[in-house]
């Protein structure tokens, strides 16, 4: 792992060490080993079912795990829960909320009860979001819900976020201004863990990243690191055309074309590759770094493989059926 | 495509969404009614046995308000009395929750705005909840209906008896099709459709308490009031004696009008709405809410309001009724002496007061049941997730719940003592009554406490099963304090009931240990529910 702010417990806003957690005989968490630097949005990134929200409760102390450490703050999120909540907000991903009661007074409660309603925070926050306070909370849309629960972490000062799937509901500007808000908030040396499947909003917003994968952190580090350790895909068009390409090291799936080829290649390799593409004449060359989705799917191609192979068969026998 | 396309197939959904609770509910209607006619069998060995009962039960006023009116002594008709209104007010609930769970609370999840978007009638939902609920009662008949008839009863009279049950549970599950277009929220249609119980049983037992004794001597002719009732018209079919099938024609005509009314409306409002606006709100929280007790109160202040203005208006008019009984020395030498003999030494009133405030006191649990549930909707809903992701303790928010359930509990029975008290004023009686009508109903304080504190430990222990375990005691509550003496419970078991051990007072001398004991209990069975609380993880999908 890439990590280089490992080491000093006074940096760290949270580190889980082989967390495990069981429901019954589901295996949710399986040794899940986290580290969040203070000061940095980092990424929590898995599809639904890997142990996200699970994690996000033992931090809370809404579950107790089975097996493993846990430290949020320097404290720890079962025994200290209280104190520790005092200094973090959270946002969960589906917010449920009192049905009798307006927005507002939503709002000003869950910030009050944790100590740190901050009204010129909340005002500006509710201006931001463009929310109606008035309206009942029964009659609030789901994304209204969602802004509804972020306003009120946003209206307190705290040291850590705890965002799970925080933007779902929410519309692409609201999401902008969502992303403004935690940068803004991590400038002035808060923390924030984010939990999403959104890898746009990750690539966005976050200095590093863990990737989970049936309860375990499969990968983590910034994007870069991350990069470094994949593949970018090069386009290119040439003079003559391409001889040698697949047997240079690190190149994978050459396809040749009339005026030119595709390729991927090893980071590492990069270099070594544009040197051998210089001899034939260089026409156009397009390069595209790996995205986070890229990453991602290194790490769940098989998982995908198996669900399109399985949605094709699926569509096969239906359609038999159907004649 | 026509307005009710697909309703079979929502018909099939509601089953198997249904089918555990309607077994339930079928297992516990037929074995309640089995119980009954055996021991009326037991009880009564001849026919001149049965004759005394009848007579006794058709002077006895409080026989007339909670069994109902005489009518006869064959061993059906008798056991009918017996069981009716019990039975009756289960099939209601039964029937009413279940169309309300078709219906409002469908849409307030949002389950039925995916209904309707497929290939689904307008008024499929409505027809499919309201087959779901003539289905339930129709096997529920049918299974009364065996029940009766191989206990030896003739099927005349067990066809009356079933059709009469299934008229009642038809009239609230169409009564619950009206409430569920009216309110926005499933707790506020089942709300209502309990009003409406409440409303139809007082009816019924003013009419039957100040009806007349028949020739015979051995029936009960009602007032007019037990006429505008749904659940009198059970009594009026007289199984076993009369077999009155008329009244059937009351509950289809009854539930018909209802049904259409409720077309009407569901037609006329969008999905989601109800006739009952949503109001705009405040856009900053007073005080008094940023607290966990403030937001509890907030919660049940509804539901305190409702219980306590209910039970206190019951209490006030029977509390009217009580003065009456004075009068019954003359009429009924024979009740008097029953009555003497099973507290000696007291008061007619006091013991009519002891009898009817024990009733509403386990009825007033209602209301402390409803407010500790309320925790664990909470828990399921995900909205206690994010209070106790603040600086909330998980014993303050527990706390504050269990204070509001306790205190209301207490507030309530104290409201109920005060209205019973003053009904018998209004009546023409004496302070020493009234203050005894004030008394027996305080005295089960500490009783429904203890209820609230097994139901809060429910809560902790089994949170997934709290709302079944903590329905289930207070219906055991009730039908050993209906029926527990007729049904020879063992006195092991009328003791695990809390109502058992509180003094009957104002029959019965005033004696504290009972009570002592029982808050005792109360409050180490609320220290465990507490402890457990703390330990456990969260549950939070239902």
């Amino acid at each position: 792992m890439l990590d280089k702010t490992k080491g000093n417990a006074m940096t760290e806003a949270i580190r889980t060490e082989g967390l495990v957690k069981r429901y019954g005989t589901t295996l949710a968490l399986d040794g899940l080993d986290l580290s969040v630097a203070t000061g940095e949005i980092h990424g929590f990134l898995g599809p639904n079912g890997a142990g996200k929200s699970t994690t996000v409760r033992i931090l809370l102390g809404l579950l107790r795990a089975d097996a493993g450490k846990a430290s949020l703050l320097g404290g720890d999120p079962w025994h200290d829960a209280v104190d520790l909540h005092r200094r973090l907000a959270y946002v969960p991903g589906d917010v449920n909320l009192w049905p009798t009661l307006s927005g507002g007074e939503a709002i000003d409660l869950l910030a009050s009860l944790r100590c740190g309603l901050d009204p010129r925070l909340r005002d500006e926050m509710i201006e931001r979001f463009q929310l109606d306070p008035r309206k009942r909370c029964s009659s609030y849309s789901k994304g209204n819900r969602q802004k509804v629960a972020i306003v009120a972490a946003f209206a307190s000062d705290v040291e850590l976020y705890l965002l799970d799937e925080p933007t779902s509901g929410l519309d692409p500007l609201m999401e902008t201004v969502f992303q403004d808000v935690v940068k803004e908030r991590v400038g002035q040396g808060k923390t924030a863990l984010l939990s999403s499947h959104i890898l746009a909003e990750a690539e966005a917003l976050c200095d590093r990243v863990s990737i989970i994968r049936e309860g375990r952190i499969v990968e983590t580090g910034t994007l870069d690191d991350m990069r470094h350790l994949t593949r970018t895909s090069i386009h290119v068009r040439t003079e003559r055309p391409l001889t040698g390409i697949s047997r240079l090291m690190g190149v994978h799936d050459f396809e040749a074309h009339h005026d030119g080829g595709a390729f991927e290649v090893d980071s590492e390799h990069l270099g070594a590759a544009l040197t051998h593409l210089t001899g034939f004449g260089i026409l156009d060359l397009e390069s595209t770094p790996p995205t986070l989705e890229d990453l991602f799917l290194r790490h769940y191609g098989d998982e995908l493989a198996a669900l399109s192979g399985n949605g094709a068969t699926n569509g096969v026998v239906k359609r038999g059926r159907r004649r | 495509m026509s307005a009710w396309t697909g309703t079979p197939r929502l018909v099939r959904l509601a089953l198997r969404r249904d089918r555990v609770i309607l077994t339930v509910w079928l297992v516990a209607i037929s074995g309640l009614i089995y119980g009954v006619i055996s021991a009326e069998v037991a009880l009564y060995v001849d026919e001149a046995q049965r004759l005394a009962g009848a007579s006794f039960g058709a002077q006895n006023v409080m026989a007339r308000i909670f069994d109902g009116p005489a009518s006869g002594t064959s061993l059906g008709a008798m056991s009918w009395v017996e069981a009716y209104i019990v039975l009756a007010v289960l099939v209601a609930i039964m029937s009413g929750q279940a169309v309300v769970r078709h219906t409002r609370l469908d849409e307030e999840t949002g389950r039925a705005e995916m209904i309707e978007s497929s290939v689904v009638g307008r008024h499929a939902r409505l027809t499919a909840a309201l087959v779901v609920a003539a289905i339930a009662n129709a096997v529920v008949a049918l299974a009364t209906t065996l029940v009766m008839v191989g206990s030896g009863l003739d099927l005349r009279g067990s066809l009356v008896a079933s059709m009469a049950m299934a008229g009642v549970g038809m009239t609230f599950a169409s009564v619950a099709a009206l409430t569920s277009q009216v309110s926005t929220t499933q707790r506020g249609a089942n709300g209502l459709v309990a009003l409406v119980i409440g409303v139809a049983f007082f009816l019924r037992a003013v009419g039957d308490a100040l009806g007349t004794v028949g020739p015979n001597g051995v029936e009960v002719i009602s007032l007019w009031p037990s006429w505008l009732s749904p659940l009198g018209w059970g009594h009026q079919a007289r199984p076993f004696y009369q077999d009155n099938w008329e009244i059937g024609l009351l509950y289809l005509g009854l539930s018909a009008v209802l049904i259409g009314i409720a077309y009407r409306l569901s037609r006329a409002r969008d999905l989601g709405a109800g006739l009952l606006q949503d109001k705009v709100g405040s856009d900053r929280a007073s005080s008094s809410l940023l607290s966990p007790l403030g937001l509890a109160l907030r919660i049940h202040r509804g539901g305190l309001l409702a219980w306590g203005i209910g039970m206190s208006v019951m209490a006030y008019a029977f509390g009217i009724v009580g003065r009456s009984v004075d009068d019954f020395e003359e009429v009924s030498p024979q009740f008097v002496e029953f009555l003497e003999d099973l507290y000696p030494g007291a008061d007619l009133i006091d013991i009519f007061s002891t009898f009817l405030m024990a009733m509403l006191a386990i009825a007033a649990a209602g209301f402390t049941l409803q407010a500790l549930l309320r925790m664990r909707a909470e828990e399921a809903s995900g909205r206690l997730e994010p209070i106790l992701a603040t600086a909330v303790d998980r014993r303050v928010w527990l706390a504050s719940h269990g204070v509001i359930a306790g205190v209301g509990t207490a507030a309530i029975l104290g409201a109920m003592g005060m209205a019973g008290m003053l009904g018998y004023l209004t009546g023409g009686g004496d302070l020493a009554g009234g203050w005894g009508q004030f008394q027996a109903a305080v005295v089960f304080i500490p009783s429904v406490l203890t209820l609230g504190a097994f139901v809060l430990l429910a809560f902790a222990l089994l949170p997934r099963w709290a709302s079944l375990i903590g329905w289930g005691a207070l219906v055991m509550s009730l039908v050993m304090g209906q029926l527990g003496e007729l049904l020879k419970f063992p006195q092991a078991v009328l003791n695990a009931s809390p109502f058992t051990h509180a003094p009957k007072v104002p029959a019965e001398a005033f004696t504290a240990l009972p009570l002592i004991i029982l808050l005792v209990c109360a409050a180490g069975l609320s220290s465990l529910a507490v402890w457990r609380f703390r330990q456990r993880d969260l549950a939070i999908a239902a």
